[in-house]
């Protein structure tokens, strides 16, 4: 049985933003109003609705899901709602792909919010209820702890300079420059990155991606309907993901091994062999600035402790040989969890089909890979997508 | 080629528009309680940290001697075997020096989370803690420490039976 | 036709007001164990794993971080579901059908007896400016529902006591129940409002518990050692969130999940199902969800056949034969999967003292509960469908 074939035929997302006015009820449907007019579709050709969202503690509802369930167009309809933390984002469209390839449903509208700053006094406080709440919540950790411990097992292993992790800040920053939904585009040089102040060493503050309000959406349709009403399907090529154990003290923190699983669960889908020949765009997570390079690396798109010299290179430059986060990225656009991650899943898609504006990357790219990643340091998350339909 | 499609949705706020006013937000407090079943293998962990041991169970399979302790082997699957006690010295994995608390209040001497690597578990086996006692830039990745216990009579059975780790001077 | 896709194999624990021998961790690991057993696979032949859970009935953020390790998903595909169990056997069909796994696990838990302030906890999932302020106890959105219900209905006080006192009775045979009970309507009439007309022995009570459940392929179901339950159809739906536009009277996710349900396991009547195991968080809920699964065309018909038995275990459509959730007890988000372990222990005639004599169908449907207008339907069945 050959299998069903699967593509995005709309996508539109908010403005990524400190604070918004928006309820997350209104930002959940401004994102979904404008994936729909942008595959001029209505809501009553939805079949399914799927919604990522992550944490119910910045929102400050329990079960979100529901709440959040008529701002997406799930009134009447099947609705579900899928959660890998941070990881939601690119995980949904995983998600929405397997509902609609099974046959049970033709169309799926994929929305994923987050509203932050409804998080007093401030949204990180939340995250400690993330941590283990017996043997680590006593300790007050926060959530720069473990991005920094993990940075420093990085940088030992493979002996990496601030400086190189430095740089993703300034190209993705610079990148967000180009995106209207962007919350810091910035530019900037590496001596500003590494003046900005010490958040918890080696993590200085401009390597850190904001708190952030926004939403996003995509469409997905199976092939019968998506070659009738759209010119450019981005086809999905691929799906992965890999959730790894809790008890991250006791892992290996310099390789995302499980981010490496999820990328061949998606790339043997997708029938690639060579992802560094095969990809012609990546946006990988990148919440701070070395967990780009550590992605690439898992995402086979870099040798293990190479990804940050091929940057200082220049191949990851949205002119480079492999464009890496032309859209900005959550350093730059924002990082409102779930919607952040789909925000890439955008941005494959509209520069798939060359519409990505001043940010369209040279040589009509014809394969894109998305990824995010999540939980403690756990999870990851993988979509290849691209303008020729699967086998 | 088509325009790009229209992205403007969505009305950012800034500190000027909350002040005058032009908006209202309702304010609500959770007041959510939990007691949380520590379970057999946590809750023995928290018994002897009163004690002032640190206990790790063993798995016969993959013979890892496993801390945090737990009662099933999740690369074997199957039930974890004997409890070992291991030492309350280790070294560290990694480290880092944080001036942000956990609400986010900017802190003039910072904290030093680490990972450590414990005596006498399995090799990569840590726990999460904090470091005392010595000088932010002279922490190094591969430091030898040793647990300072809080008195017998202050400890709860928490992790924070220990009060921090200290280098272990040569 | 599609490839068919089945249960192989359940592990469930009984339930239990209170687990303080065991942490949610422990809890599932017995569960998974018993599992994997019953359907005589390995976890790491297993391609996918779902687990169904939100993060404040846990206590803990992101709570997927702590699911992998006492499945034996550890570097595995696994994802949660802030949903019932239902909705998860749902997700594991469809990845199946995508062909993507072959063996998928579905689990969910509850640890309700950790949440030291349950009101609280359901306050939180009120819309915070439209309704939090009001101060109500939440149990008065099933006040305010079942008031409007019994009053477009004519269904009557007496007959939501007649479910309760149904259900608590049939938990007597049932080991794993939390709340059995040998009550009586009239007990039931008895106890306390708790929000007009609502009594407190018509609300289930909350309980400890976890279920895992291994689905497979066609392929994979054929060669299993245990009888498999085919899965014949699935349905999952919301009507609206908003308390002041839903459906009051009908519940809405129910009529569409089944509708979705019927239409794929090619049912026209419903009554061709002689098992039903329907969500009875509060005791009108049943019959709710009963008129909704077309079961009864009207409120009338629905308490006439209630007083005449014929949704006792001996009548024409036994109902929460295992005892419901009013007489197991209430475990979150582990609702769905206990109707269904009642399903497979029915269709395998392993039901014990409740055993049904000749069950080749049976439906199970859940509710997640106020303020939500969430529901799933599954259909199982011993034959493949065809």
């Amino acid at each position: 049985m050959s299998r069903r074939k699967v593509a995005v035929v709309g996508a539109g997302m908010t403005k990524f933003m400190h604070r918004a006015l928006e309820t997350p009820k209104e930002l959940a449907w401004l994102a979904a109003k404008s994936a729909l007019e942008s595959a001029d579709m209505k809501l009553n050709q939805i079949d399914c609705i799927v919604l990522g969202s992550a944490p119910d503690a910045f929102d400050g509802v329990h079960m979100k899901g529901e709440y959040l369930s008529d701002g997406c167009g799930g009134w009447k309809k099947p609705y579900l709602r899928c959660y890998v933390g941070g990881g939601t984002g690119v995980y949904a469209v995983a998600q929405a792909w397997f509902h609609v390839a099974s046959g049970l449903f033709d169309t799926a509208l994929v929305v994923c919010e987050e509203k932050m700053s409804s998080c007093l006094p401030h949204p990180q406080a939340a995250f400690l209820t993330i941590f283990d709440h017996i043997t680590e919540q006593p300790l007050k950790p926060n959530l720069l702890w473990i991005f920094a411990l993990e940075q420093t097992r990085y940088m030992e292993t493979y002996g990496i300079a601030l400086e190189d992790i430095a740089r993703v800040s300034v190209k993705n920053k610079r990148n967000a420059l180009d995106h209207p939904a962007a919350q810091l585009g910035a530019d900037l040089t590496i001596k500003d990155v590494l003046a900005s102040e010490v958040m918890a060493w080696p993590v200085h503050r401009l390597m850190v991606s904001p708190t952030s309000d926004g939403a996003a959406a995509v469409i997905l349709a199976g092939e019968e309907i998506a070659r009738r009403i759209s010119d450019r399907p981005a086809w999905i090529q691929g799906v992965g993901w890999c959730l790894d154990t809790a008890y991250w003290t006791n892992r290996d923190l310099a390789y995302p091994e499980y981010v490496e699983k999820a990328a061949w669960m998606a790339y043997r889908m997708a029938g690639i062999r060579e992802p560094r020949k095969e990809i012609n765009i990546a946006e990988p997570y990148d919440p701070f600035a070395y967990k780009e390079l550590h992605h690439l690396e898992g995402l086979q798109l870099a040798p293990k402790g190479q990804a940050p010299k091929l940057l200082a290179d220049g191949v990851f430059e949205r002119n480079g040989d492999l464009p890496v986060t032309p859209s900005g990225g959550l350093l730059g656009v924002g990082n409102p969890i779930a919607a952040a991650g789909l925000m890439k899943i955008c941005e494959l898609f509209w520069q798939l089909r060359g519409e990505a504006g001043t940010r369209q990357v040279p040589g009509k790219p014809e394969r894109g890979v998305a990824q995010a990643w999540g939980d403690l340091m756990q999870v990851g998350t993988v979509v290849v997508m691209g303008t020729k339909e699967p086998a | 080629m088509k325009p790009e499609p229209k992205l403007v949705r969505g009305t950012p706020l800034d500190e000027k528009a909350l002040k005058r006013g032009k908006t209202f937000s309702v304010t609500y407090e959770p007041r959510l309680r939990y007691g949380w079943d520590t379970g057999q293998a946590i809750s023995r962990y928290l018994a002897e940290l009163k004690e002032g041991r640190l206990i790790a169970r063993s798995c016969r399979k993959c013979e890892r001697v496993m801390i945090p302790p737990r009662m099933f082997c999740e690369r074997c699957f199957r039930p974890t075997d004997e409890w070992v006690y291991v030492k309350d010295t280790g070294k560290i994995f990694t480290f880092s020096l944080c001036y942000v608390s956990w609400d986010v209040r900017r802190l003039k001497q910072p904290e030093i989370p680490a990972v450590i690597e414990i005596d006498g578990a399995s090799p990569g086996m840590g726990i999460l803690h904090v470091v005392k006692k010595i000088a932010p830039g002279k922490v190094r990745i591969g430091m030898a420490v040793r647990a300072v216990w809080r008195p017998k009579a202050k400890r709860i059975g928490s992790v924070t039976d220990i009060a921090y780790w200290q280098p272990i001077k040569n | 036709m599609p490839d068919g896709v089945a249960i192989i194999g359940v592990g469930f624990t009984s339930l239990q007001p209170s687990t303080p021998h065991l942490s949610f961790k422990e809890l599932m690991f017995e569960a998974a164990q018993k599992a994997y057993l019953d359907a005589g696979v390995q976890p790491n032949e297993i391609d996918s794993f779902v687990t169904c859970a939100e993060d404040f009935n846990e206590g803990l953020s992101i709570f997927d971080e702590y699911t992998p390790d006492q499945l034996g998903a550890v570097q595995k595909p696994m994802h949660t579901l802030t949903q019932d169990g239902l909705h998860g056997i749902a997700d594991a069909l469809m990845q199946i059908r995508s062909g993507i796994a072959e063996l998928v696990v579905v689990e969910a838990h509850s640890k309700a007896s950790n949440v030291k302030t349950p009101e609280w906890l359901l306050d939180y999932a009120l819309d915070p400016i439209y309704n939090r302020p009001l101060g109500f106890n939440p149990h008065a959105v099933a006040g305010l529902e079942m008031n409007v219900f019994l009053h477009e209905t004519g269904i009557r006080a007496e007959h939501c006591a007649q479910v309760a006192a149904k259900n608590r009775r049939n938990a007597l045979r049932n080991p794993v129940a939390a709340y059995p009970l040998a009550l009586t309507p009239m007990h039931v009439e008895s106890s306390p409002y708790v929000a007009y007309p609502l009594r407190e022995a018509e609300i289930a009570e909350r309980a400890d518990g976890c279920v895992v459940v291994v689905l497979a392929n066609e392929a994979r179901a054929q060669r299993s050692q245990s009888k498999a339950a085919w899965i014949c159809g699935v349905g999952f739906a919301n009507d609206s969130a908003t308390l002041e536009s839903r459906d009051w009277v009908r519940a809405e996710y129910v009529r569409i999940a089944a509708e979705r349900a019927y239409r794929q396991a090619a049912i026209q009547n419903p009554r061709e199902i002689r098992l039903f195991e329907v969500d009875d968080t509060y005791a009108y809920k049943e019959l709710q969800h009963l008129i909704a699964l077309g079961l009864y065309s009207e409120g009338a018909e629905a308490g006439r056949s209630l007083e005449a038995g014929e949704t006792k275990p001996d009548g024409k459509i036994p109902v929460n034969v295992s005892g419901g959730a009013l007489g197991m007890g209430l475990p979150l988000e582990a609702s769905g999967l206990y109707r269904v372990v009642e399903l497979v222990l029915q269709l395998r005639g392993q039901a014990g003292a409740r055993q049904l004599p000749d069950i080749r169908l049976g439906l199970a449907q859940s509710w997640r509960g106020v303020p939500t207008t969430s529901g799933a339907v599954v259909i199982l069945g011993t034959e493949r469908p065809q």
